[in-house]
């Protein structure tokens, strides 16, 4: 065990895990910031992404260890009232089914976003493509990205 | 008349669905000790108008959603049947999940009376009758509140976005106002049907603007999934799944495992080797260091190999003296086939998939000291889970309450609850909250797929050309006999599930026989998206086109004449053709065209492929999907169920497969089980034709038409027939060579 000390949604938190913890786990169920998911548990289908220092990670590839002293952004944190233009696009195009995998394609999202300014369709398909939506909601992820790189 | 389904096979009457309701299927608990729970979900400030809607003196309208919202948008498409007839204000309408309850939230579907179930497209088409008249008794209470209080006659109010009005004396009065006042009588007013609007002049029903109520929470992270539940004083678990049921493990590191920090139980059950602990990690460590090995003899799967099986498959397919059960006969086939001037036949096959929700498969339990247990869960039958929990636990289904989640994801997988049962067995051994939480290889692992089908078909064609006889035997493990052995035994052993989409009751062809032919191989298959259909048209659709090419006639010209009895099946086929321009050439490409009713409702659908001889992979360029489902509540997003079931159905059609050696799915996660990604997925133009039919359902009518469209593309580009479900790219390649 050893006391990890990290920034999450811009607060200082710390906790007390073994150090190979994978952050997923230390966000979900000791943190309870649940939007957050797990799918895998191996990297393969995104539905775990968070930032750390800005850049989309997969947190169950994460370990803790790695997270320390970090600065670490869920989807609670994105925008503290919900307003990102990407969670508004993703309302407007009326993207979620079942809602599970978004967190993650939406965290994924906003990288590219923070990257590049109006993507083209073949630089978001490339970004997105380790993300899986089993809904098959592709197409609206596809429209809302770009509708947030234009109403930004 | 000859022709049937046998009607009641289809209509299980509700006596005959109760009385067979004995064993742990669809065992649905209609003793009545389940009536009160929804009251919790109520305002005490308010008034309950019946028991699906209350309004609180804040103008707040609650309305209860009987059905699992797994994604297809039913926790808003529900209430808003309710809302209209009660000419509630949609801005002001809460959704919430309604109790498991059949007595009293158990829908009207002919094909489930009375039953609480959200699978097989029927959550609208159930209760689109109960909640019209739910919504319109509701507003006759408030009108006769308002006509007793103002002293006028009823006739003379009017109501508007949750306003009653009063148009001579000009005076209105919010819902809100009335329920301060308003008496609910003890015998609730009746509703006739005549009392119901008219459908020109719905104002929430069919308006494309109005939006999933769902949809905020889940752009923010506050949607709360199964997976989501903290309950004080919990511990996790993680349970090794065994590889087929029957399986007994020994463990052969028990010790060691147990030494893990954190773990505090090692223990073998008949469902596979739990590991409790403290935290998600420490049960997450022990399971994957778990060693195990498997006693399979008592296990009936064990010899099964799907590779090695076929042969036998195949062979029960040719035998004429296989025993068959029949599903639909119209006239003869065998003697029209015998006479016929010309005959065809051909073989198809289908792999075992995986229904892949993204949210694996989870519960919370709490085994209380009076006999109360709580499980927390995202299930797709409610009822189901409590009988099923109740029963292996030794109690009665009113000691269960299912505090229902959102699912991420069901496609089938959320109806059996495997994992709410073994939960409540660990938190009664553990004596403390369980939150069993599986890992994506045990969720594979413990997989209730699709099952692998071999499909048999033979035509007759006179010396015109027309087709006289129609013959469809599919060889097949039995859904039912698996899933909902009380309806397997009393239809006297036919597949509802799995031979759904045989009995081609829209192309009219004077001689058909559809019949099953049961395998036993202890494989826990179960329903997914789209069920039988999802093979079965890949297999007769595929035909029709074999035989149009027999004939020389173009294989959409083939569809409309054997649809021309039937305008609705005729139309969808039509409008897709216009979509997708049928007769424009495309270099290097090529359309193929499909068309299939699921629960009379109707689709085709055109695929515009490519393929990639070197390596064998088709590319899908377009699909254009034409359907008519008859009256649709939500069209923004019966649109987006469409997109989500032609990806699911690309996803199958193209890449699906669990194969199986010694019983046990060879499969592990995403790297070998391979779902359609984004860079997959083709430009999708779909068309809702406009009805005012009834509706018939929407969630899976985008499955059935994609696979056969896919195949019969790749056969007009390249000349060869695919047979075989995946088409992956190495059975193309094989094909091609
Ligand atoms: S859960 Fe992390 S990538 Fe799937
Ligand atoms: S919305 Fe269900 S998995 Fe993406």
């Amino acid at each position: 065990m050893a006391t990890i000390a990290f920034t999450i949604n811009n607060k200082a938190t710390s906790v007390d895990v073994e150090p190979g913890t994978p952050l997923l786990w230390v966000v979900r169920e000791h943190l309870k910031l649940t939007g957050t998911k797990f799918g895998c548990g191996s990297g393969l289908c995104g539905a775990c992404t968070v930032h750390l220092n800005g850049k989309a990670v997969r947190s169950c590839q994460t370990q803790m260890s790695e997270a320390a002293g970090k600065r670490i952004t869920t989807i609670e944190g994105l925008s503290p009232t919900s307003s990102h233009p990407l969670q508004k696009a993703w309302i407007a195009e009326q993207v979620p089914q079942c809602g599970y995998c978004q967190s993650g394609q939406i965290m994924q999202a906003a990288e590219l976003l923070s990257k590049v300014k109006t993507p083209s369709r073949e630089q978001i398909v490339a970004h997105m493509d380790g993300n899986i939506c089993r809904c098959g909601t592709y197409p609206r992820i596809v429209r809302a990205i770009q509708r947030a790189s234009q109403e930004g | 008349m000859n022709k049937h389904i046998n009607k009641s096979t289809l209509d299980v009457s509700r006596r005959g669905f109760v009385k067979s309701a004995a064993g742990l299927t669809f065992s649905f608990a209609l003793s009545g000790t389940l009536i009160g729970r929804a009251s919790e979900a109520f305002a005490a400030d308010g008034a309950k108008l019946n028991a699906w809607v209350t309004i609180g003196t804040d103008g707040t309208v609650t309305i209860l959603c009987p059905s699992s919202e797994m994604g297809q948008g039913v926790l808003t498409s529900l209430p808003l049947i309710l809302a209209e007839e009660l000419d509630a204000d949609w801005s002001k309408v809460k959704c919430e999940f309604a109790p498991g309850n059949p007595k009293v939230y158990g829908g009207e579907h002919k094909m489930f009376p009375g039953a609480q179930v959200t699978l097989a497209s029927v959550s609208v088409p159930s209760y689109y009758m109960p909640l019209r008249r739910a919504g319109a008794q509701a507003r006759k209470v408030l009108l006769d509140n308002v006509a007793e209080q103002w002293k006028v006659p009823v006739v003379e109010l009017s109501t508007d976005k949750s306003f009653v009005i009063h148009k001579k004396t000009g005076k209105r009065m919010s819902y809100g106002d009335v329920v301060k006042f308003a008496k609910v009588p003890a015998e609730l007013p009746k509703v006739a049907d005549g009392d119901l609007k008219a459908p020109k002049d719905f104002k929430l029903i069919g308006r494309r603007e109005i939006k999933r109520v769902d949809v905020p929470s889940k752009v923010n992270g506050t949607a709360k999934y199964g997976i989501d539940v903290q309950v004080p004083g919990m511990v996790y678990a993680s349970v090794l799944q065994t590889p087929m049921d029957g399986a007994k493990a020994e463990i052969v590191n028990a010790d060691e495992v147990k030494k893990i920090k954190g773990i505090t139980h090692v223990i073998p059950l008949p469902f596979g080797v739990a590991v409790v602990g403290d935290s998600v990690e420490a049960t997450r460590t022990a399971r994957y260091a778990l060693n195990v090995k498997w006693d399979t003899s008592a296990a009936k799967a064990a010899p099964f190999d799907s590779e090695k099986a076929k042969e036998e498959y195949a062979k029960k397919g040719q035998d004429p003296n296989t025993p068959t059960k029949e599903w639909y006969v119209v006239g003869d086939a065998d003697k029209a086939i015998a006479g016929a001037a010309k005959t065809l036949e051909a073989t198809f096959w289908s792999e075992h998939t995986y229904h892949a929700q993204m949210e694996p498969m989870n519960a919370v339990a709490q085994v209380s000291e009076d006999g109360q247990i709580d499980i927390w869960v995202g299930t797709q039958v409610q009822p189901l889970a409590a009988a099923v929990v109740a029963n292996v636990l030794k109690t009665t289904p009113d000691k269960v309450k299912i505090h229902l989640q959102l699912l991420g994801g069901g496609f089938g997988r959320r109806i059996w609850p495997d994992a709410p049962v073994q939960a409540a067995v660990l938190a009664s051994i553990v004596k403390k909250p369980v939150k069993l939480l599986l890992t994506r290889e045990d969720d594979i692992a413990a997989a209730r797929p699709r099952p692998m089908t071999h499909h048999v078909l033979k035509a007759g064609l006179d010396a015109k050309g027309n087709l006289v006889g129609w013959k469809h035997r599919i060889v097949a493990e039995n859904v039912d006999a698996v899933a909902a052995p009380p309806r397997f035994a009393a239809t006297g052993g036919k597949d509802i599930i799995g031979w759904r989409g045989m009995e081609q009751e829209y192309y009219t062809i004077p001689n058909i026989r559809a019949e099953g032919v049961r395998e036993e191989r202890g494989m826990r298959v179960h329903a997914w998206r789209g069920i039988g259909a999802g093979y079965i048209k890949f297999a007769s659709e595929s035909f029709v086109d074999e035989i149009a090419q027999a004939r020389g006639v173009d294989p959409l010209a083939m569809r409309l004449e054997l649809t021309k009895d039937h305008a609705r099946a005729n139309a969808v086929i039509k409008a897709v053709a216009e979509m997708a321009g049928w007769s424009r050439k495309r270099p290097g490409r090529a359309l193929g065209i499909a068309f299939a009713d699921y629960h009379d409702s109707f689709s085709a659908g055109v695929a515009e492929v490519s393929v990639d001889k070197a390596t064998g992979k088709i590319k899908v360029h377009n699909y254009w999907l034409a359907v008519d489902p008859g009256l649709v509540i939500q069209p923004e997003n019966a649109t987006a169920q469409l997109e989500s079931a032609i990806i699911y159905a690309l996803s199958g059609a193209l890449s699906e497969e669990l194969t199986v050696k010694g019983g046990a799915v060879q499969q592990s996660n995403f790297s070998d089980y391979h779902v359609m990604r984004m860079s997959d997925v083709p430009e999708i133009h779909t068309k809702i034709l406009v009805s005012t039919a009834s509706p018939t359902g929407m969630g899976e009518l985008g499955i059935p038409t994609v696979a056969p469209a896919i195949g019969n593309a790749v056969a007009r580009l390249t000349g060869k027939r695919l047979r075989h479900l995946p088409m992956s790219s190495e059975r193309v390649k094989k094909a091609l060579a």
